[in-house]
C-alpha cells in the first residue's frame, strides 16, 4: 500500500516537473495596425509592409491581426485592408500568414492617397475590433505622422476607452513645419500620449524601425 | 485620573519615585520566599514538560528505529529470497539442460569407448609370420652349383627364385597388415578427441553447478543473518539501501531529462492534432496531450516490466498465471510500439512544421531562396528526431527498474531522516529543559538583586544577633541552586 502511494506520489512529481517545463505563456494576442494613407505619407508604406511582415512572423496560432487604412473617415469596416484570427494549427496559421501578406502587398501597390487623416476614427474602429476578438493582450499600432486632419463635419472629440490596451506609434515622421518649429512635433506626440493615457492605455513611440525586434514587444 | 497621577504621590517626581521604589522593594522583600517558590515551581514545570516531551520523542525515535529495522530486514529478506530463488532456477535449468542429456551423453561415451576398444583389438592382431622354410631356402641357395648336375643346379635355382618370390610376397603382406594396424590406431584419434571434449563439457557443467552452489551458500548465509536479525545484516542492508537510493535517484533524474526532451519533441506537433491555443489550468492543451502520451508510455513501460516479472510493484500482475501474463506482455508491448510509432510520426511532423515556419519567415523577410539551400541536409535532423521519438518510449520503459529501487530505498531513507529529525528534536527539548532549569535559578538571583538593600540590612541584623554563626542567615533563605533539577 505504502509502495503504491509512494509510486503515485512520484508520478505526480514527474507531472509537476513536466508542467514546470511547459510553456504556459499568456493567452492570445490581438494587434490592430492603422496605416496612414494621407498625402505624402503613402511613400512610407513600404516601411509599413516591413513592420507588418515582422508582426506576422511573431504572431502565433490563436492570435488576431488586422491592418486598416487611415483615410478621410476611418471609423468603418471598409477601411480594414486585411484581418485574420490565426488557426489553432500551426500549418494552417502559416498559410494564413502568407495569404495576409499577399493581401497587404496588393493593397500597397494599389493604394491612393487620401485628402484627410482620421486617426481617431481608426482608433475607435480598432477598439471595437480588438474588443470583439477577445484577445488577452491588445495592441494598436499607428503607422502615421500623427497629424490628424478631419473633414468638415466629422466629430472626433470622443474620449477613448483604452484600458488594457497598448498603443504604439510607429515611424512618426517629422513634417516640414515640424522642422521649422519642433515644438509642433513634440506637442503632437504629447497630445496623443495624454489622450491615450487618459483613456487608461499605455503609450509607446518607436521611430527606429531597424530595431523593431527589441523596441516592439507585442 | 491617569496612571501618572496615581504614581505621583508627592509633587516632586524624584521623591515619588524613591517612595515607590522603597515600597516595591519592601513588598518584594516580604514576598521573597513565595516569589522564589513560584519561580522555581514554574521553571520546574517547564523543565519537566520538556523532559517528558523529550522522552516521548525518544520513544518515538526508538519505535521508528525498530520499524526501520523491520522494513530493512523485510526488504532484505525479500531480496535475498528472490536472489536465492533465481539461483535455484538457474541450477534447475542447468540440471535440466545438461544433466537431462546425461543418458544420451553416457550412451555416446560408451559407443565411443566401444569403438576405441574394437579398434584397439583390431590393431593388436598379429600379422602372419614369414614362412618357416626361409632357412631351407637359404640352405638351398648355398649349395655349390659346380659340384652337382647342372640340371639339379637349375632346379635348385628355380626353387631359390620361387622361395624369394614367396618371401617377398609374405613381407608385403606383413607390411600391409602393419599399415592397416597403424590406420586403425590413426582412426582412434578423433574418437579420443571426442571423448575428451565430452568429458570437458561434463566437467564444465559440474564446475558451473559447483560455482552456483557456492553462490547459493553465500546468499543463504546472508539470508540466515537477516532471519536472525544480526546487527551486521542490518548495517549491510542499511548501507546498501542508501547506495541504491542515490544511484536510483541519479538514474531517475536522467530519465526525467529524457522525458523532458521527449515532451519537447512532441508538444509542438500535438498542436496540429488538438490545437495550440486552448488552455486547461493555465496549460496549453497540446502540452497536456504530449504529457499524457509520455505518462501513458511510462505506465505501459511499468506494466510491461511488471508482466515480465522484472519488477514487483504490482502483486496483482505478478500473481497472474503465466498464460495471461504473457498475453499482457504482448498487449503492453504492442501499445508501447504503437505509441512509439506515433511519437516518431509526431517528430517527423515537428520537423515539417519547423521547415514550414522557416519558409514562412523567409517569405516574410523576402528570403525565399534560403530554404532550398538548407533542405539538402535537413533529412539528418529529421531522421534523428524520428529515431529519438521511436526509441525514447522504450528507453523510458526501463525507468521501472530504478523507480522500484527508488521507492523501496526511499522507505529506508525516509525512516533514517525521520530518526535523525526525532533525535535532533529530542536534543532540542532536553536543551530547552536545561535552560528552563537554570533560568529558574538565574531569576531567583535576579529577584534577590532587586531587593539587595533589605537583604543587606537583614544580614547586618542577623550578624549582630549571633556572631558565632555569621553568614548562616544567607543559607537559610537562599534557594538551592539545583533545587529545580
Amino acid at each position: 500500500m505504502k509502495i503504491r502511494s509512494l509510486t503515485s506520489g512520484l508520478l505526480v512529481t514527474v507531472v509537476l516537473l513536466l508542467v514546470g517545463c511547459s510553456d504556459n505563456t499568456s493567452s492570445s494576442r490581438g494587434v490592430y495596425m492603422l496605416m496612414d494613407t494621407s498625402g505624402t505619407y503613402t511613400n512610407e508604406l513600404k516601411q509599413a509592409q516591413r513592420v507588418i511582415n515582422y508582426i506576422l512572423s511573431t504572431l502565433q496560432p490563436g492570435d488576431s491581426f488586422a491592418v486598416a487604412r487611415v483615410d478621410t473617415g476611418s471609423f468603418s469596416e471598409k477601411d480594414i485592408v486585411a484581418k485574420v484570427t490565426f488557426d489553432d494549427r500551426p500549418s494552417k496559421a502559416n498559410q494564413q500568414k502568407r495569404v495576409f501578406r499577399e493581401k497587404i502587398d496588393s493593397f500597397i501597390k494599389t493604394v491612393k492617397p487620401s485628402p484627410y487623416t482620421d486617426i481617431t476614427g481608426g482608433m475607435l474602429q480598432a477598439l471595437e475590433w480588438l474588443n470583439e476578438s477577445n484577445a488577452g493582450q491588445k495592441t494598436i499600432l499607428i503607422f502615421s505622422d500623427l497629424k490628424e486632419e478631419l473633414k468638415k463635419g466629422y466629430v472626433r472629440d470622443i474620449p477613448l476607452q483604452l484600458n488594457g490596451f497598448s498603443v504604439v506609434a510607429l515611424n512618426v515622421t517629422k513634417l516640414r513645419s515640424d522642422n521649422i518649429d519642433p515644438r509642433e512635433y513634440l506637442d503632437r506626440l504629447s497630445a496623443w500620449q495624454n489622450r491615450v493615457e487618459a483613456g487608461g492605455g499605455n503609450w509607446q513611440v518607436v521611430n527606429d524601425l531597424e530595431r523593431l525586434d527589441t523596441a516592439l514587444t507585442l | 485620573m491617569s496612571v501618572s497621577d496615581i504614581l505621583m504621590i508627592t509633587p516632586n517626581p524624584v521623591l515619588s519615585g524613591i517612595i515607590w521604589f522603597v515600597v516595591i522593594t519592601l513588598v518584594l522583600y516580604l514576598a521573597r520566599v513565595h516569589a522564589h517558590q513560584v519561580i522555581i515551581a514554574f521553571t520546574r514545570v517547564l523543565q519537566n514538560a520538556m523532559r517528558l516531551s523529550a522522552r516521548s520523542v525518544m520513544l518515538a525515535e526508538k519505535i521508528l528505529i525498530q520499524r526501520n529495522q523491520e522494513v530493512l530486514l523485510n526488504q532484505g529478506r525479500e531480496a535475498s529470497e528472490r536472489i536465492i530463488e533465481r539461483e535455484f532456477e538457474r541450477v534447475d535449468n542447468t540440471v535440466r539442460r545438461d544433466l537431462a542429456e546425461y543418458p544420451a551423453l553416457h550412451r555416446q561415451l560408451s559407443e565411443e569407448i566401444n569403438k576405441i576398444d574394437e579398434d584397439y583389438k583390431n590393431s593388436i592382431d598379429v600379422p602372419p609370420e614369414p614362412p618357416g622354410w626361409c632357412k631351407a631356402v637359404e640352405a638351398v641357395a648355398k649349395i655349390p652349383s659346380a659340384k652337382g648336375d647342372p640340371m639339379v643346379s637349375n632346379v635348385l635355382e628355380d626353387i631359390h627364385q620361387s622361395l624369394i618370390k614367396a618371401n617377398t610376397r609374405a613381407t608385403e603382406e606383413y607390411r600391409k597388415a602393419s599399415h592397416q594396424r597403424h590406420q586403425l590406431l590413426n582412426n582412434m584419434m578423433p574418437q579420443w578427441r571426442k571423448v575428451r571434449q565430452l568429458l570437458q563439457h561434463v566437467d564444465k557443467n559440474i564446475n558451473s553447478l559447483l560455482q552456483r552452489s557456492t553462490t547459493i551458500d553465500r546468499h543463504m548465509e546472508e539470508y540466515e543473518g537477516i532471519l536472525s536479525q544480526t546487527d551486521r545484516a542490518v548495517r549491510t542492508l542499511s548501507s546498501s539501501s542508501l547506495t541504491q537510493f542515490f544511484i536510483s535517484a541519479f538514474v531517475l533524474a536522467i530519465a526525467v531529462g529524457g522525458a523532458v526532451i521527449n515532451f519537447h519533441l512532441i508538444a509542438r506537433p500535438m498542436s496540429e492534432m488538438v490545437g495550440g491555443t486552448s488552455m486547461i489550468m493555465g496549460m496549453k492543451l497540446n502540452n497536456i496531450a504530449a504529457m499524457v502520451i509520455i505518462l501513458v508510455e511510462l505506465a505501459m513501460g511499468l506494466f510491461l516490466m511488471e508482466s515480465m516479472r522484472i519488477t514487483r510493484m504490482f502483486p496483482v500482475i505478478g500473481s497472474l498465471n503465466d498464460k495471461v501474463r504473457v498475453r499482457m506482455v504482448w498487449t503492453f508491448f504492442s501499445i508501447l510500439l504503437f505509441l512509439a510509432c506515433i511519437e516518431a510520426g509526431l517528430a517527423f511532423m515537428r520537423e515539417l512544421l519547423m521547415e514550414e515556419d522557416a519558409a514562412t519567415r523567409a517569405i516574410l523577410r523576402g528570403e525565399e531562396g534560403v530554404q532550398v539551400v538548407q533542405s539538402s541536409y535537413l533529412w539528418i535532423t529529421t531522421a534523428a528526431q524520428m529515431g529519438m521519438g521511436f526509441v525514447l518510449p522504450f528507453a523510458l520503459m526501463f525507468v521501472a527498474i530504478p523507480l522500484e529501487t527508488f521507492v523501496h530505498s526511499l522507505r529506508t531513507v525516509v525512516g533514517v531522516v525521520g530518526v535523525a529529525m526525532l533525535r535532533a528534536l529530542s536534543w532540542l527539548l532536553r536543551l530547552l529543559g536545561n535552560m528552563f532549569r537554570f533560568s529558574g535559578a538565574a531569576l531567583v538571583n535576579a529577584y534577590d538583586l532587586l531587593i539587595i538593600v533589605p537583604l543587606w540590612i537583614e544580614r547586618l541584623f542577623k550578624g549582630r544577633g549571633s556572631t558565632a554563626t555569621v553568614g548562616d542567615g544567607d543559607k537559610d533563605d537562599s534557594v538551592p541552586y539545583r533545587g529545580a533539577a
